[in-house]
């Protein structure tokens, strides 16, 4: 029995939106919960956020960026394709109630986790300022989605090819800059994304709560995989997170975990590559 | 006595020691993850079922946890009656295959075995492994007997011994059960944790498809607890009851600075990555694993010691053991640290770790380890070790697995809040019937009592299930 692939498009070159029949998580997730999938007997088990859910319909939205041999390999999976195992939800949800104005901070692939959660925050009453950035204009993605959940949006572009020509950091940095005020940050992408971000709101003292991607295996809290630091105690991501407080997280000691199967993960993927070249 | 004498007329010429069991040979199986021993072939088994001595008070039943009837199903085999002996055992136990690898036997039914007094006892895991084994390779077990169906339905959450024995017990006696578990395969401690050359895979498998013959469901990547709740499972999806075998998988961290860095792992992450992941087959399989070239495990538990002999074979040239206390307390069985000594495996006692040692980049380099000395007995009887101030050094090794025990995880108990615990974060229930503060949900296994064995994971299986056939049949 495996979980079946309803809908599938490629929002961006590099990434990729599925709707995966499984009605029992769909029943149950909140925002900023995640799965994790593995693709096949052989396959390690890869978390991706809830990006969005219909309890009706029985479906999670999933929305990955191809990075490696786990990622790829998804994306070739069409319409009607099973998906062998798929497990959720997993991870604290997102509990902030009605709290003011939130500025919420999305680069790359972490656009993706940040729609479901800036969704939530303005169903839960709050005003949103999202500020989504990508390396180039073709990137960025959810632009539409995001709009339609937030009261402003920012756009940046590392090479300024559409909106500002910079980083999310820069952006915020205007905003507070021009003494706006807010009452919690939310940052989701890559580390030193996230670590910028809550080097510049560490310095205005706004709150930041950060969304980690550490490497997992089980999501159950059984291997610690995913550890952290955060404020000198260890945290489990995948059940006292994905979210912290990002001005506690210990970024150094993230990087280099996070960083630690960089040799194995290139050869993965020139293994995947080169099977897929002679076929 | 004097009857069974009349019985055996030639007086029974004792053998005094088991017969051997072969074994790869110790730098041969270092290269590989085949089964370190091989098992009896029928005439040996034979033989070594001679050596019991069918007593009158059969001593060696009220070592077992799930009180094989011991004498009987080897009576059998010493009569050449194969399927008669499987029968038995069946009754008894539905996972024989695995009780006989890992059971330690030398401290349950071996230990008491009257035939122990003067000599050494009977082979009691090795004949049980041999008739499970023999049956899985010629089918002569007769069809088990299964009650008519009771219509009603129990939920099993956890697939380990505790579940799999639970669920395996209540459908023959006709209930309609569905197993629950979190990861995509079952087995729990069995897949994950003890490696391929204690307990192949192919044997938990027909284990867990005996119990599945028996009518038993199985859905794997169900989170209990956040997919459903108990009180869901008991409510809308219509379940009379609930027995939680979710086990001991919460790792303990030793506390000291620098265990997070890489090269660090949880005996849990070590072990999955490579049983239930087979990262030792990357990048046949898609997961990564790390593995040290000089490796610590630190604890003295059979944990400590599969993580260790899982080094060995994933290519360390040094795999060493430090433990806090002495060889006379180290909890893993004999067998085990026999075969890991075999295998090149150093061990140093009485130190713990007061420090990792890293890299500027975040790799592990070394520890600062401290002696200690024995002290007083503390609560579990051993004697506790104490620290020698100013004996701190250091060592070199570029990786850690940190073996010091489990919690129980904490998944269900934080999902179903008006469960009572115990101060450890174990479920509190009645010994008898395994009933926890809820009526209707039942525990048993290693999230009752913390990191224990199989085998009294198995025996509060059994005794859950008869207490929850009892709660419906009364309901
Ligand atoms: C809670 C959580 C939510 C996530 N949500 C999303 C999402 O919505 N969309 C998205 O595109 N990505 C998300 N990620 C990241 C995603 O899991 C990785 O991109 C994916 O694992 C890469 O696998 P790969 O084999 O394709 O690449 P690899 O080549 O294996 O790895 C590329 C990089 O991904 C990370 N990674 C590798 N293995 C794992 C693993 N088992 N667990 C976590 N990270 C790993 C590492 O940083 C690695 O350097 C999330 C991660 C976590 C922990
Ligand atoms: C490495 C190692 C070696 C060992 N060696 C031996 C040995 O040689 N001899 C011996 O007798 N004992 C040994 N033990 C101990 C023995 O394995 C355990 O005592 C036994 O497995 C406990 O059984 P259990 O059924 O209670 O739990 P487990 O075997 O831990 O199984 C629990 C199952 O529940 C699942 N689960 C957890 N939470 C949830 C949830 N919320 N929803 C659904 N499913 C869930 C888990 O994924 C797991 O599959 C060893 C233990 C380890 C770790
Ligand atoms: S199950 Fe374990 S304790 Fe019981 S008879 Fe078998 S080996 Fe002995
Ligand atoms: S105590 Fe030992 S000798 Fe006696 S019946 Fe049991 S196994 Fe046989
Ligand atoms: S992924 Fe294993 S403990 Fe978090």
């Amino acid at each position: 029995m495996g979980y079946k692939i309803l809908a599938r498009d490629d929002i961006t070159t590099e990434s990729v939106r599925m709707v995966v029949g499984a009605p029992f998580i769909a029943r149950k997730c909140e925002p900023g919960q995640f799965i994790i999938y593995r693709l096949d007997e052989r396959g390690e088990r890869i978390p991706l956020t809830i990006a969005d859910f219909d309890r009706e319909a029985g479906t999670v939205t999933i929305i990955f960026q191809k990075v490696g041999k786990s990622t790829y390999h998804l994306a070739e999976f069409q319409v009607g394709d099973e998906i062998l195992d798929f497990v959720g939800p997993l991870g604290r949800h997102l509990d902030l109630g009605r709290i003011g104005t939130v500025a919420c901070l999305g680069g790359g692939l972490g656009i993706a986790p940040m729609y479901p959660k800036v969704r939530a925050l303005k169903e839960g009453g709050n005003d949103i300022v999202s500020i989504i950035g990508a390396r180039r204009k073709d990137l960025v993605i959810l632009e539409e989605e995001m709009r339609s959940y937030s009261d402003e949006l920012y756009v940046t572009t590392d090479d300024g090819s559409y909106g500002l020509h910079g980083f999310v950091t820069d952006q915020l940095r205007l905003l507070l800059e021009e003494g706006r005020q807010f009452d919690a940050c939310l940052a989701a992408g890559p580390i030193p994304m996230m670590e910028a971000v809550c080097g510049l709101t560490a310095e205005h003292k706004l709150k930041t709560l950060v969304s980690l991607d550490t490497i997992m295996v089980d999501g159950t809290g059984m291997c610690g995989s995913c550890r952290v630091t955060v404020g000198e105690e260890t945290k489990f991501s995948c059940v006292d997170g994905p979210l912290f407080d990002g001005h506690q997280v210990d970024w150094a000691e993230a990087k280099a975990r996070q960083g630690r199967y960089v040799p194995e993960e290139k050869e993965a993927l020139e293994k995947f590559e080169r099977e897929r070249g002679h076929k | 006595m004097a009857e069974s004498k009349k019985e055996k007329p030639a007086k029974k010429k004792i053998i005094p020691e088991k017969y051997p069991m072969e074994e790869q040979p110790a730098k041969e199986r270092v290269g590989n993850y085949r089964e370190v021993p091989y098992g009896y072939d029928a005439a040996t088994a034979i033989k070594e079922a001679e050596r019991c001595l069918q007593c009158k008070k059969p001593v060696c039943i009220d070592g077992c946890p799930v009180e094989i009837d011991i004498p009987g199903f080897i009576k059998a085999i010493a009569e050449d009656d194969f399927p008669e002996a499987i029968r038995i055992m069946k009754t008894y136990n539905n996972l024989p295959a695995v009780c006989g690898r890992v059971c330690p036997q030398e401290e349950q039914c071996e230990e008491v075995c009257l035939l122990g007094k003067k000599f050494e006892p009977v082979g009691i895991g090795r004949l049980e492994r041999f008739i499970a084994d023999y049956d899985y390779e010629h089918g002569i077990a007769p069809a088990p007997e299964i009650a008519p169906a009771k219509g009603k339905k129990v939920a099993i959450v956890g697939s380990g011994p505790a579940g799999l024995t639970a669920a395996g017990d209540l459908a023959r006696m006709g209930y309609d059960v569905t197993i629950y578990e979190a990861f995509h395969a079952t087995g729990g401690v069995l897949r994950y944790g003890i490696p391929e050359f204690r307990l192949p895979k192919a044997i938990l498998d027909q284990e867990v498809d005996y119990v599945q013959s028996l009518g038993v469901k199985v859905e794997c990547n169900m989170v209990i607890g956040k997919v459903f709740t108990i009180g869901e499972l008991l409510g809308e999806f219509g379940f009379g009851a609930v027995f939680i075998g979710t086990g001991a998988g919460l790792p303990r961290w030793m506390n000291v600075p620098g265990e997070n860095l890489i090269g660090v792992y949880s005996a849990n992450e070590w072990l999955t990555r490579v049983n239930l992941m087979r990262a030792f087959d990357f990048p046949e399989f898609d997961t990564p694993i790390w593995a040290g070239k000089n490796v610590a495990v630190i604890g003295g538990g059979n944990t400590a010691m599969d993580s260790v002999r899982t080094a060995l074979r994933m290519g360390a040239e040094t795999a060493t053991i430090y433990y806090r206390r002495s060889e006379k307390e180290m909890p893993a069985r004999i067998e085990e640290i026999h075969h890991a000594r075999e295998e090149g495996v150093e061990f140093n006692f009485l130190v713990a770790p007061d420090l990792v040692l890293g890299t500027n980049d975040g790799w592990v380099r070394g520890m600062e380890l401290c002696k200690m000395e024995l002290g007083e007995p503390d609560d579990s009887g051993r004697r506790r070790p104490v620290r020698c101030e100013g004996s701190q050094y250091e060592i070199e090794c570029d990786m850690i697995v940190v073996a010091v025990g489990t919690y129980p995880n904490p998944i269900i108990p934080e999902t179903t809040p008006e469960l009572e615990l115990t101060k450890w974060g174990t479920i509190k229930v009645d010994e008898e019937t395994g009933q926890t503060s809820l009526p209707g949900v039942f525990a048993g296994g290693d999230i009752v009592t913390g990191g224990a064995t199989v085998i009294s994971a198995m025996g509060a299986g059994k005794k859950a299930a008869r207490g929850i056939d009892a709660y419906l049949s009364g309901a």
